[in-house]
């Protein structure tokens, strides 16, 4: 046995293999880095390539190259294959960009994509170059780029200490620590400044002040020397990729974990990087966190979104991010630091005065106290603007006027009840009389108003009460004391009151999400239409959000279709269509405030439940308001609860459709019986009196004629049973389109009869139709049908020679109907069943199929009428039929009232 | 038989259906010729001038409207279609194309050979025979002249529009006749659409002329296309 530690950790082991699995679809990324522009990271890029192009005949694209009009660099173009850059409008210019979607068509081995850290025109996918090349990679395209140490997300504070230059455009650490191979392309400092002054290297106009200070030797020395150290951290990654692969033991430091504490300040993007840069250093995994007081004052909306950025920052930087919550700042950093293993915690400098610390606590003292066996780093905020926007006016936390009008009215009210009482009262009474004032403003009207009413307490008591009477001026210095008292209340309990409120109204916002999401998942619950799904999650989505919401499903042809929107009929915009898709196929939300097309003005958000994907949902938030992170968070909550429940009823639809294959199965095979059953009787007797009359000689005239009226009879009985069949499948398949006419129900009885003549022959049919009866809307040919079926069902299941009535008569806009005979009835219990498809009463020798009475019922049915069976309680069966007129018959009037 | 040796043009793709016709026709003494498509029905009226077309319309190269139509654009000849049921409109569209009749397959011999009858004559009188004073049609006399109407012995008192109906009908005895085709020789050209007025007032008139309206013996409908007037009641 070996010792344990020889072994790779076998989670380790399946976790590289899943990687290098997802590495072999991913393309691979090789960056060219350098320390500064000029280095030649273009050039030595081009030439890597060509070598490929000549050795080994790899399909290399160029994407994008700036040869900044060199020479030497345009001559290594030459002969590559180029990508035609795309035209985009900004601001009266046009910029050629890179376009992503040709590339993604085009689809080389390799593209070669200068300037990794550019930033694209608003309008483009994505806002970053960057973000181009991950979706080249995911779409396995080998990439080659470009860029310089001071895009380094982590280092451009360092840089900017170096050399005195803010870079904008970042690149995140996470894009270098994933790339498959880092170059660095290196020349002397000395070399470079030689080509500088050559006029070789290419600067922006805007650059070019500011170059005099870059290019020094003494800086370029420094970036050469970070560009190297970043290069060898990523050389430092391979290797210890590689001994975990081959189970090499390392050095791991222990359980390390670091947790940075994030607010609004600006200062806080410097903490975050220094993290980052810490945890890269540790190769340990770290949290960014922010703690919302539950006690503190809400935040400003400027506040939000500067944390909301930062917080972004710290993501992309590989940060976990979490949001904690509690009365106390400190005591929730501490708990969620223990409960995670946390090792170093880094805070920032405090940036106030000592004076606050004093009156509310430091958050540094605190947590440094209770930190144990924590490391707390302390990290100094920007000295240029360390203090947070101020200014904000709290939400909710300003009086308005007519709270402070109500807390004058309760004193005046007060004061009044006091000169009231005061025969009966002891001054010391009427002074808590004034304290209740106080206290009740504090309590309802808040810190403002409670001051007011303070102050005014305090003037009518001294006026009125407090000897001097009728002046202000105060005799006994141990009033000064009451007044006091009565100001300390005021702001004591006015804090009191509003902490309470605040924590009143986050609870309350919290059990408003709580309740929209019951709400939303007992009434998704409630139905199994997915339009209906689609019609309340969007009603939902933009109730909460304040923004026209629309669900999109997937069709199969990767088109989408509206399913439901709020409010109704809301279109989702062409341009956003193209978010949803990129949405839907990537599966990430996209649009408004994201990485992807941020610019769009819908978000969107993919609707996946398990390995189906349905959907998308889109925002279109009003005056491209974005949303908040814990907004964000909410739509994600609420988007897979629309997809749980879009999937159910997608599952349950397909439950239905193979009952309903099962059901028609059977139907088939019940018809396949009774057909084949019906087709053969008469074919047997024709055949069989056919060959008799052709091969038996010795027939006589009588017989002959037997067999022949048999043949006839027979056919006729064939001819009706696929006549019934033909209307059956008509009248099923829905393919029958009612070609309605005025008819007098009369004619439509008097031609079935006319009809049936021969089949009828002596029996009795009486016609009576009320006279008020009017012209019906109704399609003549189904519906003499309708009678003929009525009236040969009659015939065939009652005597011969008893009677057959049909009445008619009107009920209001409807025509009631009924055929009635004379037989047995209809059989017991089964009134319902005899307009079922292939039923056959219990009746020997009658020859049918079972379908005329169901082609009634199809035919009445497609009028938006009814017909029922029932025994008659003088015995024999009545047909009851009753069909809507149709409207107002139209008038026989001649048009233009002529002769 | 006045019509013996006619000659029968039978358009029919099903040879069944061409050898069943063929060998009624004959033995009732008519002569038959027989095409399968469109075009060679075209062919042999032109060379042979039959007296009767027996025209099926789901031919397989063509619609047996569209020669309708243009075989009307030159010849009189009497047309009867045959058609299945269910192929209402299309009997509609053949009738007022100018097609005589129509019959529904399946049919017996009796019912082609009394429509061929009644188209036959109905070609021969066509147009010359203002002799014509009376019709009857058993108890129902029709005097031309004095415009009076009789059942029995009883005289009906009819509108003047049931009037130009029943002279319609009568005139066109054993013919089926489309709504269409009504409408625009009784209310004129103008109101081809209004169907109701014809049902609503053959309604009416056969309450006057038929001893059961509600079961019409004389006045009998065709369902989808028109009405008949029964000459052999």
């Amino acid at each position: 046995m070996s010792e344990p530690g020889d072994r790779p950790d076998p989670d380790a082991l399946l976790r590289r293999m899943q990687e290098a699995e997802a590495r072999a679809k991913r393309g691979k990324l090789k960056i060219f880095f350098g320390f500064a522009p000029g280095v030649g990271k273009t050039y030595r890029m081009l030439q890597v390539a060509r070598d490929l192009v000549t050795d080994q005949h790899v399909d290399v694209v160029v994407g994008v190259v700036e040869d900044h009009k060199r020479v030497e660099t345009a001559r290594l173009v030459l002969g590559l294959d180029l990508l035609p850059r795309k035209k985009v409008q900004y601001r009266g210019h046009t910029l050629d960009e890179f376009d992503l979607d040709a590339a993604l068509a085009r689809k080389p081995q390799l593209l070669l994509v200068d300037e990794l850290a550019h930033t694209n025109a608003a309008g483009s996918r994505h806002p970053k170059r960057w973000q181009d090349v991950e979706e080249l990679l995911d779409a396995g395209i080998d990439v080659f780029t470009t860029m310089n140490v001071q895009h380094v997300e982590s280092l451009n504070d360092v840089v900017a200490q170096i050399s005195r230059i803010q870079v904008r455009e970042t690149v995140p650490d996470s894009v270098l620590d994933r790339a498959d191979a880092i170059e660095l392309v290196d020349i002397a400092p000395e070399e470079l400044l030689e080509r500088l002054k050559e006029g070789k290297v290419y600067l922006p106009d805007q650059a070019k002040r500011a170059a005099a200070h870059f290019f020094q030797r003494g800086n370029l020395l420094a970036l050469r020397e970070l560009a190297l150290r970043r290069t060898a951290q990523h050389v430092d990654e391979d290797v210890r990729e590689y001994r975990e692969e081959h189970g090499v033991a390392v050095t791991w430091p222990a359980g390390e974990r670091i947790l940075v504490c994030v607010g609004p300040a600006p200062s806080s993007g410097r903490l975050i990087r220094a993290a980052a840069r810490m945890a890269a250093g540790l190769r340990c995994p770290w949290v960014a966190s922010y703690v919302e007081s539950t006690v503190a004052r809400p935040m400003s909306e400027t506040d939000r979104v500067q944390l909301e950025a930062h917080l972004r920052v710290a993501e992309t930087l590989g940060a976990t991010v979490t949001r904690l919550s509690g009365t106390s700042v400190s005591g929730a950093l501490l708990e969620y630091a223990r409960k995670h293993n946390v090792t170093r915690l880094i805070i920032g400098k405090p940036t106030h005065s000592r004076f606050r610390d004093r009156m509310r606590g430091s958050l540094l003292d605190e947590v440094v106290r209770g930190s144990g066996d924590i490391d707390v780093h302390v990290i100094s905020g920007d000295s240029t603007s360390d203090a947070p926007p101020r200014g904000a006016t709290p939400r909710g936390g300003r009086a308005s006027g007519w709270q402070y009008v109500s807390a004058a009215l309760l004193v005046a009210g007060t004061l009044a009840l006091a000169l009231g009482l005061r025969s009966v009262m002891d001054l010391p009474d009427l002074e808590m009389l004034f304290l209740l004032a106080v206290m009740v403003s504090a309590v309802w009207f808040g810190r403002g108003p409670s001051i007011l009413a303070a102050t005014l307490g305090v003037a009518s008591y001294d006026f009125f009460f407090v000897p001097p009477f009728h002046t202000f001026s105060v005799e006994d210095r141990r009033y000064f004391l009451t007044f006091a008292m009565m100001f300390a209340v005021s702001f004591a309990l006015s804090e009191l009151a509003g902490r309470l409120r605040r924590q009143q109204r986050d609870a309350q916002a919290r059990e408003e999400r709580t309740a929209v999401l019951y709400a939303l998942t007992r009434e998704l619950a409630s139905t199994d239409h997915p339009g209906r799904i689609a019609a309340i999650a969007a009603q939902h989505a933009a109730d909460i959000f304040s923004a026209k919401a629309i669900v999109l499903g997937a069709l199969a042809d990767g088109e989408f279709r509206a399913l439901g929107a709020s409010p109704e009929g809301s279109q989702l915009d062409v341009k956003d269509i193209g978010v949803a898709k990129w949405s839907y196929e990537h599966d990430a939300l996209a649009g408004l405030g994201t990485d992807t097309l941020p610019g769009a003005e819908a978000l969107c958000s993919p609707l996946r439940a398990g390995q189906s994907r349905l959907g998308v949902l889109a925002l279109v938030p009003r005056d491209k308001v974005e949303l908040r992170a814990d907004q964000r968070a909410f739509l994600d909550v609420l988007c897979r609860q629309v997809a749980v429940a879009l999937e159910r009823t997608r599952l349950s639809e397909e439950a239905k459709q193979s009952a309903l294959r099962a059901k028609t199965e059977e139907m088939r095979s019940s018809l396949l019986s009774a057909v084949s059953h019906d087709l053969r009787t008469p074919l047997a007797s024709i055949t069989g009196a056919a060959t008799s009359l052709r091969d038996d000689t010795n027939l006589g005239t009588e017989t002959r004629g037997e067999l022949v009226d048999s043949i006839v009879d027979q056919a006729e009985r064939l001819e009706r049973l696929v006549a019934n069949l033909l209307d059956m499948t008509r009248l099923e398949s829905g393919g029958i389109a009612l070609r309605r006419d005025w008819v007098p129900l009369d004619e439509m009885v008097g031609s079935a009869l006319t009809r049936l003549e021969a089949r009828l022959g002596t029996r009795k049919v009486t016609v009576s139709i009320a006279p008020d009866v009017p012209l019906v809307s109704v399609d003549p040919v189904l519906f003499e049908q309708v009678f003929v079926n009525l009236l040969e069902n009659a015939e065939k299941y009652t005597p011969a020679g008893t009677p057959i009535e049909i009445e008619a008569r009107s009920d209001g806009d409807r025509v009631e109907i009924d055929v009635i005979d004379y037989g047995s009835g209809v059989p017991s219990g089964a009134e319902a069943l005899v307009f079922d498809k292939f039923y056959r009463g219990p009746h020997v020798g009658v020859s049918g199929v079972g379908l005329g009475l169901p082609i009634c019922k199809g035919i009445v049915e497609a009028h938006g009428g009814t017909i029922r069976a029932e025994t008659r309680s003088s015995g024999g069966a009545a047909f009851h039929i009753s069909i809507p007129r149709g409207g107002t018959p139209p008038s026989l009037a001649p048009p233009g009232g002529g002769s | 038989m006045s019509e013996l040796g006619a000659v029968i043009l039978v358009v029919e793709d099903e040879p069944q259906m061409r050898k069943f016709i063929r060998a009624s026709l004959t033995s009732h003494g008519y002569r038959v010729l027989e095409a399968e498509r469109a075009s060679e029905a075209v062919m042999m009226l032109t060379s042979h001038n039959p007296e009767m077309v027996l025209l099926d319309l789901g031919l397989p190269d063509g619609d047996g409207i569209d020669l309708t139509k243009q075989l009307r654009e030159w010849s009189r000849v009497p047309i009867i279609v045959l058609s299945a049921r269910g192929r209402e409109d299309d009997k509609v569209a053949a009738l007022d194309a100018g097609a005589d009749d129509y019959l529904t397959k399946p049919f017996g011999v009796n019912e082609l050979l009394a429509r061929m009858r009644v188209a036959l004559r109905h070609a021969q009188s066509r147009g010359a025979d203002p002799s014509v004073q009376t019709f009857e049609f058993g108890e129902l006399k029709i005097d031309l002249v004095r415009r009076e109407v009789f059942r029995g012995e009883e005289e009906l008192h009819l509108t003047p529009t049931e009037y130009k109906l029943l002279v319609l009908f009568a005139q066109n005895a054993g013919k089926v006749l489309t709504h269409r085709q009504i409408l625009k020789e009784v209310w004129g050209p103008a109101y081809a659409a209004q169907t109701h007025y014809v049902r609503v007032h053959m309604a009416e008139l056969r309450k006057k002329v038929e001893v059961d309206p509600s079961h019409p013996k004389l006045l009998v409908t065709e369902p989808g296309v028109g009405y008949r007037l029964r000459d052999r009641v």
